[in-house]
């Protein structure tokens, strides 16, 4: 959310008043920001449909900042389910975000209160563009990349439901693979942190698909992260 | 309160609570080696299932569509040193210009 990397970033520490990591984790995500715009109107066109009205959408969007979660509630609730099982299904998706916020934890500062409100800045695109391998991460660039990430995402939410179908089906654009594909390359990169680092990853993606069918959607992404365990193996 | 509006704000306050969790629980200590280890391979794990369930996930089924070709494709461009933002560009391309050609 934009207040907890706001914060952050005021009270930014390192060399005084230096918003330069912020600027290139912002910049570095800009292409990004363009793919989550587009999505961010197709949510708000799809809210729109379901009868949401003009407020709630675009609320959901400042406050919650998720899509794949937000898609779900849509579904459930479009289907005539509850807000039980709507929350559940969006938790499920969003339980990734818990390995996520564990691994960059190190890097972040100050307090409880602080530190929590930095966790907020972790999204997909964030976490992986500041990913540095071997497990290290930058925060001024994860908090930046954020922030258009978040803009992007509440204001194509708003052009969605207040000026409509403006772009049409953003899977006509393939635009459901800009996120797949980026993520393959960050991979590729990862890939080269050694012969642990390849077989691991294919024992999470082979685990992630054999499990697909049979639970709900987010399990096997969370289920395919205890993969990471392996590296206990190692260190001792 | 409608359905709607519940299901909003427990979304986000369960998100924000998830994303919080592990700053809040890990601190700022010093990583431990098996910590690091561990946290060395999540990037691998997460990327790798996020791109085979993006791929090839549609709610509980596996199918092989039009994504498969734009993954593919970046997966090529990559290869062949391509820069990402072009990998990634390609990769929509190519989608797009299957689900055109079907």
């Amino acid at each position: 959310m934009a207040e907890g990397a706001g914060r952050g970033e005021g009270a930014g520490a390192g060399p005084a008043g230096d918003h330069r990591p912020y600027r290139a984790g912002a910049r570095a995500a800009l292409p990004f920001a363009l793919a989550t715009f587009v999505l961010g109107i197709s949510f708000g066109v799809l809210a729109r449909s379901l009868g949401w009205g003009v407020v709630a959408p675009i609320v959901f969007s400042v406050i919650a900042f998720s899509g794949s979660a937000q898609f779900a509630v849509a579904a459930v609730l479009g289907a005539g389910g509850g807000a039980v099982a709507a929350t559940l299904a969006a938790v499920l998706l969003n339980a990734r975000f818990g390995p996520m916020g564990v691994a960059v934890a190190p890097y972040l500062k100050g307090g409880p209160l602080r530190r929590a409100l930095e966790g907020q800045a972790v999204v997909d695109a964030s976490w992986a563009l500041a990913s540095r391998g071997g497990g290290r991460f930058d925060r001024e660039f994860m908090i930046g990349a954020a922030l258009p990430q978040l803009a992007a995402w509440v204001v194509g939410t708003a052009a969605g439901v207040l000026g409509g179908d403006l772009i049409g089906d953003p899977e006509k654009l393939g635009l459901d693979v800009v996120f797949p594909a980026f993520f393959l390359a960050l991979l590729a990169s990862e890939l080269r942190g050694g012969r642990m680092a390849v077989g691991v990853a294919l024992v999470a993606a082979v685990l992630a698909l054999v499990l697909l069918p049979f639970v709900p959607p987010g399990v096997p992404v969370i289920a395919a992260c205890a993969t990471a365990l392996l590296g206990l193996r190692t260190a001792r | 309160m409608t359905t709607l509006w519940i299901s909003i704000i427990s979304v986000a306050l369960a998100s924000a609570a998830i994303k919080a969790a592990g700053p809040v629980l890990v601190g700022g200590r010093e990583p431990s080696p098996g910590f690091l280890a561990v946290i060395k391979l999540l990037a691998p794990a997460l990327l790798a299932a996020l791109v085979v369930t993006e791929t090839f996930g549609d709610d509980r089924h596996l199918v092989l569509d039009a994504r498969a070709i734009g993954v593919a494709v970046a997966a090529v461009a990559l290869a062949l040193r391509a820069p990402v933002l072009l990998a990634v560009f390609l990769a929509a391309a190519a989608t797009a210009l299957a689900r055109a050609l079907a």
